[in-house]
């Protein structure tokens, strides 16, 4: 069992897959001789040089375009996109091309191409490089969308998605890259489906669904519920699209009550979606309505004032109140 | 801002400035071939490429371009008739599409956007089976892996990215491949039009493939209108004249003359799949009729402009040539028209019999690997359905 950071996780799951498969490829802005902005792909161009390992020009359309023709061709590009708020000018190729390519040629043609994006708030940061759109990419179908929490994840999921056939667009929690967890790479412990939903606390009285960078402030919350006696159960989803319904299912019939918390804003979010859903299967069981913790409907707000607009340990207290008060 | 704050002298400055910009571009020479009254010229590259064209590939030539024509006008009627949603006319354009597209060789993937219909036919797509996407029955239509000829995108400008993509792992492919291999060298055509080399995909795709010397011809269709707007407002340079700011070759070619298209086609292609890098082709020609069904080109063009352009008529001029040649006679072009009618009537009973899909088949080809959500909709779509049909059953 190694330690080691989400972003050493992510590296070392790279450098896996670009061992084992030689038609696995990098390329991004600054992920060569740099490793990317947050060294995530850290002396990978020594190693495998720069036709895996690629600079690309400054070019997002570009970027991931040229990955559509790559994977068309017969490989496997994971390219990297420098921050969440420049993903947008991939807006058009991601939505109108990458997710449909498969659908439009009954399934002849397939396109596996992965999108790291370094997404989510919390780091002190200014303008575009703190905001969360994954709901902009689960809404389209033909997408996958995951998102892992910690190192063993980071390293497994990673690879996962590479070898995926689907494309998959790989949110990293740029806050959580820091934190050190324990990874076996020898073991993946996944179960057949590697982006299943996990219980990663076991309660009765509520649950706190999460994802990403907010799996930690979940469990927090859940650990500091229990100085008021309440016991809660948290679910690190893990993967947003398709979304495992029945593990939140499962632990709503059990604990009755559902909080759903993410970065994203509240309003047209998959917090959103689950409320929905959750509603509709296990209407009989919910003892409160389900209830979202997640930003205000505002462009991502300056640096100075973020810790008012992300959910934190309080905010999620405080819906467990609400919820547990009904 | 008032022109009391500029010094004296300046308004003149930026007229004088303003007039010189708006003047019509950087000249730009045009590579010809056949020129419109049926005689072949030379040209001091391009001439020993267009000696490799025999008569019985001039004939060729002849024939798919008078098919395509025929093809254009038989599908134009059927959506008159309401058996298309939309037609996208090729009328005018043949001369570029068959010769480019003959230039190709079958390893070379091409990377079309709509209106390719001659592309089509010479990588050997059943036009019929072309008519699926503007019937409503498929968004696309054919398998793209069978003649390498990838399917139309509606998103302008979309492909060229894919195309360099494309390109780019092909030159991996002939790193990664054993030094005894016998695979032909490849190359990739993207092909789209004037309106949409404003686009800014196509500027990061040549951007790509300058930047990686990717094996890709970019072959631009300039037939003057994107709609209702002219290529003047598209670009102030002739657009053969782009590829020199990325720093690889523009040619600018006589759209209407299928000898040159071809020559300076192969010629790219040949750069191209010797590694020396991408070449950007200007196909310079007319879209003789409307854009697609739905435009009235009426509305924003002379129809002077129309006639002037049909004097230059692709087909009429190798006619010319074919009978001042003594290459055919009244045989072959009775022939050809026997074939375009029988090709027409094919397209025709072959519209009728589209087969209309099963929603169900939507759901398969969504993802390539098993989806819950998919899963869970389609079984609620069967239950729904089932719901009708056992509604059926008792009303009987
Ligand atoms: C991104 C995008 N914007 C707008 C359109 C709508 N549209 C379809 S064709 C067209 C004009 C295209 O002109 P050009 O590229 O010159 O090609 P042509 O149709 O003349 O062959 C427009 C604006 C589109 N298909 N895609």
């Amino acid at each position: 069992m190694a330690t080691m950071t989400i972003a050493k996780a992510i590296n070392e799951g790279l450098r896996a897959s670009l061992t084992n498969n030689p038609k696995s490829l990098l390329m991004g802005e600054d992920i060569g001789h740099l490793g990317g902005v947050y060294r995530v792909t850290d002396g990978l161009i020594k190693e495998f040089g720069d036709e895996r390992v690629v600079d690309t020009p400054l070019a997002e359309s570009g970027i991931v375009g040229t990955a559509i023709g790559l994977a068309l061709r017969g490989y496997s590009p994971v390219c990297e996109i420098q921050f969440d708020g420049f993903v947008y000018p991939a807006f058009n190729q991601i939505t109108t091309q990458l997710a449909k390519i498969h659908a439009r040629s009954l399934g002849k043609l397939t396109v596996p191409v992965v999108i790291r994006i370094p997404y989510g708030g919390g780091i002190g940061s200014i303008e575009h490089h703190s905001e969360s759109p994954e709901a902009l990419f689960a809404h389209t179908a033909g997408l996958r969308i995951i998102s892992p929490s910690n190192a063993h994840d980071a390293y497994w999921m990673i690879q996962k998605a590479i070898e995926c056939q689907d494309p998959v667009i790989f949110f990293e929690p740029k806050r959580r890259y820091w934190l050190k967890g324990e990874v076996d790479v020898e073991n993946a412990g996944l179960s057949e489906d590697p982006f299943k939903a996990h219980v990663v606390r076991e309660g009765t009285d509520a649950t706190i669904v999460a994802y990403g960078p907010l799996v930690p402030v979940a469990l927090a919350a859940a650990n500091a519920a229990v100085e008021d006696g309440r016991s809660i159960e948290v679910i690190d989803l893990r993967s947003i699209s398709p979304l495992d319904f029945d593990t939140v299912e499962a632990s709503v019939k059990k604990t009755g009550r559902l909080i759903v918390a993410h970065e994203a804003p509240t309003f047209g979010g998959i917090g959103g979606e689950i409320a929905a859903r959750i509603s509709e299967r296990a209407f009989l069981h919910l003892e409160a309505p389900v209830i979202r913790v997640g930003g205000f409907h505002m462009p991502y707000p300056v640096a100075k004032v973020e810790e008012d607009y992300l959910p934190d340990i309080d905010k999620i207290l405080e819906a467990l109140d609400r919820s547990l008060s009904y | 801002m008032g022109s009391t704050q500029l010094p004296p002298g300046t308004e003149e400055t930026l007229a004088a400035a303003t007039a010189k910009a708006a003047a019509p571009g950087e000249p730009v020479e045009m590579v010809q071939l056949l020129g419109p009254d049926g005689t072949l010229g030379s040209d001091p590259v391009f001439s020993d490429y267009a000696k490799r064209i025999d008569p019985e590939k001039l004939r060729v030539f002849y024939t798919d371009m008078a098919k395509i024509r025929r093809f254009d006008q038989e599908a134009t009627a059927l959506q008159r008739q309401g058996e298309l949603a939309l037609w996208v006319p090729l009328t005018g354009q043949e001369a570029a599409q068959i010769g480019s597209g003959h230039a190709s060789q079958s390893q070379d993937y091409i990377f079309p956007t709509y209106r390719e219909h001659g592309v089509a036919l010479v990588r050997n797509v059943d036009l019929a089976e072309l008519l699926k996407q503007f019937r409503g029955v498929s968004n696309g239509g054919w398998d793209p892996r069978e003649n390498n000829f990838h399917l139309y995108t509606l998103v302008l400008a979309a492909q060229t990215l894919h195309a360099v993509g494309y390109a780019m792992g092909i030159q991996r492919d002939q790193k990664l491949a054993s030094a005894d291999s016998t695979d032909p060298k490849a190359a990739v055509i993207a092909y789209f039009g004037d309106g949409a080399s404003s686009e800014g995909d196509v500027h990061e795709s040549m951007v790509f493939a300058a930047s990686y010397n990717a094996p890709v011809v970019f072959f631009c269709q300039n037939n003057h209108w994107a709609i209702s707007v002219p290529t003047e407002v598209q670009t102030k340079v002739p657009l053969a004249n782009r590829a020199k700011g990325y720093g690889f070759p523009g040619i600018r070619v006589d759209g209407n003359d299928v000898i040159a298209v071809h020559a300076v086609t192969e010629w790219a292609l040949e750069h191209a799949r010797e590694g020396r890098g991408p070449v950007l082709i200007e196909a310079y020609t007319y879209r003789v009729g409307a854009h697609t069904t739905a435009d009235d080109p009426t509305k924003y063009r002379e129809s002077a402009e129309e006639a002037a352009w049909r004097e230059k008529d692709p087909l009429d001029r190798l006619e010319k040539y074919l009978r001042a040649e003594g290459l055919a006679d009244e045989a072959f072009f009775d022939q050809v028209k026997a074939d375009g009618d029988e090709l027409a009537k094919y397209v025709r009973s072959t519209t009728h019999g589209l087969e209309v899909p099963d929603i169900r088949d939507a759901f398969a080809s969504v993802y390539a690997e098993q989806h819950p959500l998919i899963a869970e909709e389609l079984a609620w779509f069967e239950e729904y359905s089932a719901g009708f049909e056992s509604d059926e059953e008792a009303a009987n």
